[in-house]
């Protein structure tokens, strides 16, 4: 007996959100920016503020984040989105406003404006993709890359004693009296995935109590720059950036401080 | 309603003009010689004046990235530095050409390279005129001489800034930033109501979305996007040359200078004046668009043309392409924190007149 | 009796990662032996005992699934 079709409107469970437009993603296959881009733009849907966000783009591989990502944006150069966000957040602070930002891009040349911003503690969500490498220059070296990790400026695997020691940016963050709610996700498994929504709308909803800067960090892969299988990556990434980069929240409202960052490292 | 007539310093005016012109932010960082501005803005309770938002920022890097975001929301940005600080600047001001977003910088101009001294120079005319950052882009340039012209031009920025949807640079100096002069202030102009339509303000339900960006990967598109911005550049130099001229009636040999070193250059007139040489001024008001048809006109007119300037001879070279070989055209100039006298100018110019007699056609 | 869940499968923008097949509780994904025009081999449905979870779809970093559930 042929099996009946369950596929009608009614039964609908899941597609892709509005607050994210039809353009095909340019990211490389198993590539964790879609899945993030999708959590924040799902989250925006629930909260019902798309038509309230105003988003920056970074320098790198989210560059085009605007392509994809249905709210208004604003493309900044390299390492200055928290800047760009003061200036948004600072003319409209009825707004709700967001920073998408790789590992380079916020933790290298942008180190200072994230830094200052998360100090000042202004109300906005910073997303942070921490891949460990450079992937839209062709995979070099990032301030996050682990030691011993291989990169295209480090092909003998990173060297802390000349290359320096990975940045725990996120920790350091969380130390600032300015920053709120700050929390390490990942998306490559779908509770992990449901987590990071979870984080990124809570991160939101605390923006409109202005109490300060929102840090969700996803701990994402980098197929191409790791030179792996999308499901070797994200294995890879479980094995060896999980331990270095734990999961879980690093600073909640009400308990401050509440992991050190230093399990497993 | 009478306008109020002050005595300030022209940091401190052009900060108060900000504010009278109704600008919604100011963002900047500290640096000699133009820190009053910021000071005066964030004593002078602007919140609660007007509701303008003042920030000091952690560099100028940060200042002028800040005036991105609040351009790229339609709102007014200010933002103030001095020559070290605007190299600083530069990334973000070539973004902002870019996206074609409407600010001010100010640049209260000292001596360089390098760190070199806070002492007054207009040794950055170039940096100004010629782009400064990367890519093929244009600010407007208004040279202010006195503290009324530095309050006024505040207001006419921002005019500009909207009207063509490009920075624009104040070029002041250390000499005008840091005297007072009596000044007229305007009367509290409103902050903007209306958002353009090109500004991020929230994705409207069923538009669609507004962005911001300068990037354009397709160079089919890049170069569409250049040839626009060629075109208005070319809109401004229609449009928004300003000069000034002084005893050109007449004149046989002419004064180029602007700024602070046209008001000495002015002096210099006179004293060549009573010493019987028919000497003019002409003062460019707007750097980018430069008055280039009136100092061809005056080509025709004079036997030379000396431009007087706090560098080693920058906007020399426009006045030479403005001239095109008809008439011969000198630099005098003092640099690294030197203010050049009256007398050295003229004598500057009398020993070049001679020279110039010489040429001239029987 | 019917399926309980069901999905659908953009193939032309599928990039053939295979992460929905890792979160995928019944096995019902595989890779399919053609490629799409990108030349990707993409991701289809073998059999019928997908109930709706959605797990591949949250995981597709492409977006490419739709799920269908009988409530």
């Amino acid at each position: 007996m042929a099996e009946q079709s369950i596929i009608s409107p009614e039964n609908l469970v899941y597609k892709k959100t509005g607050v994210m437009t039809d353009r095909e993603l340019h990211y490389c296959p198993g590539c964790g920016h879609g899945t993030a881009h999708r959590m924040l733009a799902e989250a925006i849907d629930e909260l019902g503020i798309q038509s309230e966000t105003i988003g920056v783009a970074p320098v790198g591989c989210s560059v085009l984040a605007y392509y994809y990502l249905n709210v208004d944006m604003q493309e900044a150069a390299h390492g200055r989105a928290p800047a760009v966000a003061t200036g948004i957040k600072r003319v409209l602070p009825e707004k709700y406003v967001f920073t998408y930002q790789g590992d380079g891009d916020l933790a290298a040349i942008g180190t200072a404006e994230t830094i200052h911003a998360c100090n000042r503690g202004e109300n906005f969500l910073i997303v942070f993709i921490n891949n460990g490498i450079y992937g839209m220059t062709g995979g070099q070296m990032a301030p996050t890359t682990l030691p011993g990790m291989k990169s295209s400026t480090c092909p003998l695997g990173r060297d802390v004693l000349t290359m320096g020691n990975p940045l725990k940016i996120t920790e350091l963050v969380a130390q600032l009296p300015g920053t709120y709610y700050v929390t390490r996700q990942s998306v490559h498994t779908p509770g992990n995935a449901r987590k990071a929504r979870r984080a990124m709308k809570k991160a939101l909803e605390y923006q409109k109590e202005n109490k300060g800067t929102c840090v969700v960090e996803v701990v994402s892969n980098c197929p191409s720059g790791w030179k792996m299988n999308p499901v070797e990556s994200n294995k890879w990434m479980e094995e060896n950036m999980f331990p270095f980069y734990p999961l879980g929240d690093i600073k909640v409202p009400g308990k401050g401080l509440v992991s050190d960052g230093k399990n497993g490292s | 309603m009478k306008k109020e007539i002050r005595l300030m310093k022209g940091n401190e005016a052009m900060a108060e003009a900000a504010i009278l012109a109704g600008v919604d932010a100011y963002f900047g960082y500290p640096i000699t010689p133009q820190s009053e501005i910021i000071e005066y803005l964030m004593s002078a309770n602007t919140a609660e004046r007007t509701g303008m938002q003042v920030l000091q920022a952690e560099s100028e890097i940060a200042a002028i990235n800040m005036v991105y975001g609040a351009a790229g929301c339609g709102k007014r940005a200010l933002t103030s530095s001095s020559s070290p600080g605007i190299s600083l600047k530069m990334e973000g001001i070539s973004y902002l050409a870019g996206a074609e977003l409407p600010c001010v910088i100010v640049n209260v101009v000292r001596a360089g390279p390098g760190l070199a001294t806070i002492q007054p120079s207009q040794s950055d005319y170039f940096q100004a005129v010629k782009g400064g950052g990367h890519g093929d882009y244009k600010l407007i340039v208004l040279a202010p001489s006195t503290v009324q012209e530095s309050v006024d031009f505040i207001r006419l920025s921002f005019d500009l800034a909207f009207k063509y949807r490009n920075p624009v640079m104040i070029l002041s100096d250390g000499i005008i930033g840091q005297m007072m002069e009596k000044v007229e202030l305007f009367e509290q102009q409103p902050r903007l109501s209306e958002p353009p339509e090109w500004a991020t303000r929230g994705k409207k339900p069923g538009a669609k979305s507004t962005v911001i960006t300068s990037l354009h990967l397709e160079s089919e598109d890049m170069e569409q996007v250049n040839l626009r911005l060629q075109a208005k550049y070319r809109e401004v130099e229609k449009h928004e040359v300003r000069f000034e001229l002084f005893r050109c009636e007449d004149a046989e040999v002419l004064f180029v200078a602007f700024g602070s070193s046209a008001r000495i250059a002015r002096k210099a007139m006179d004293l060549a004046r009573s010493k019987g040489i028919r000497a003019g001024l002409l003062r460019p008001i707007t750097l980018f668009p430069f008055p280039v048809e009136e100092i061809r006109r005056l080509a025709g007119q004079v036997s030379g043309m000396l431009t007087v300037e706090m560098n080693a001879g920058q906007m020399v070279e426009d006045v030479r392409l403005a001239v095109n070989g008809r008439t011969p055209v000198e630099h005098f100039g003092r640099f690294g924190g030197m203010i050049p006298g009256p007398d050295e100018i003229l004598e500057a110019l009398e020993t070049r007149l001679e020279e110039w007699h010489q040429k001239q056609p029987a | 009796m019917a399926a309980k869940g069901d999905i659908i499968i953009d193939i032309e923008r599928c990039k053939g990662c295979q992460v929905c097949l890792d979160a995928c509780p019944k096995d019902v994904l595989e890779m399919s032996r053609k490629v799409n025009s990108k030349g990707y081999q993409y991701t289809v449905k073998v059999n019928s005992d997908c109930t709706g979870c959605a797990n591949c779809a949250i995981v597709c970093p492409d977006a490419v699934i739709s799920v269908y559930r009988v409530k």
